[in-house]
């Protein structure tokens, strides 16, 4: 079966395919990691590097936003603990930034949740980039963050009350 | 489905089904996905023309 050229380039195909059209998905998830959209593009396209030169390891059905998620976590931290990359955050840029993009959206800034986002410990950040934003359950993102579901659901529980404090810290309205 | 108290924003949003909501999650967790979706709907850069091409190379292997 594994000796069909053919069919080898066949899945080969599906699965270039299928990475690409999770790159905007990598590009989302590693924005809300990092907070630097240049930083995260890169390590959006390193991560996809690694995921085609491992794609023989890519069980075809499953699902390839969680897999290359793991990827792209994975390669961060480990160009975080070399020191390779820094987090210090333009926060100035990416607020105007935020702000044109969000233009006519009421309610919410774009850039608060971005501000507050970037406020939480890597591992909340992560979980909730995973299970609030990017639809994951919590099995799944444990899986990509290699950690107990358990852990996980605490993560997200913490993540989400510090978000809830952070973004009611601005002037609310009187009850 | 408490309505909040208050109106300090969140009382329309129009296109926003309701359906994706879990756990009754509160308005900033719309602020969350739309961070995300943000992103997922921008056009890829051109940096990533190099990406794809090498991708393309890859194929022969």
């Amino acid at each position: 079966m594994t000796t069909d050229s053919s069919a080898t380039t066949y899945a080969d195909e599906d699965f270039k395919r299928e990475l690409v059209a999770t790159l905007p998905h990598l590009r989302a998830f590693a924005r809300g990691l990092c907070g630097r959209p240049d930083l995260a593009d890169d390590l959006t396209q390193e991560a996809a590097m690694k995921a085609w030169a491992a794609r023989d390891r890519f069980t075809p059905g499953t699902s390839m936003r969680a897999w290359t998620f793991a990827i792209l976590r994975n390669h961060y931290l480990s160009e975080l603990r070399r020191g390779r990359r820094h987090t210090d955050i333009d926060d100035e840029a990416i607020e105007r930034m935020l702000v044109m993009e969000a233009g006519q959206e009421g309610g919410l800034h774009l850039a608060d949740m971005n501000t507050a986002l970037q406020k939480l410990s890597p591992e909340r950040r992560e979980a909730v980039m995973l299970v609030g934003a990017g639809g994951f359950t919590y099995e799944q993102a444990a899986e990509i963050a290699d950690c107990a579901v358990g852990t996980m659901k605490s993560r997200v529980a913490r993540a989400r009350a510090e978000l809830a404090r952070l973004l009611d810290a601005e002037p609310a309205p009187p009850r | 489905m408490s309505q909040p108290n208050g109106s300090g924003g969140g009382g329309h949003k129009p296109g926003l089904p309701p359906a994706v909501r879990r756990n009754g999650e509160p308005g900033w967790a719309d602020g969350l996905r739309k961070l995300y979706n943000s992103v997922v709907d921008e056009p890829l850069p051109n940096s990533f023309e190099d990406l794809l091409k090498k991708l393309d190379d890859g194929d022969d292997d």
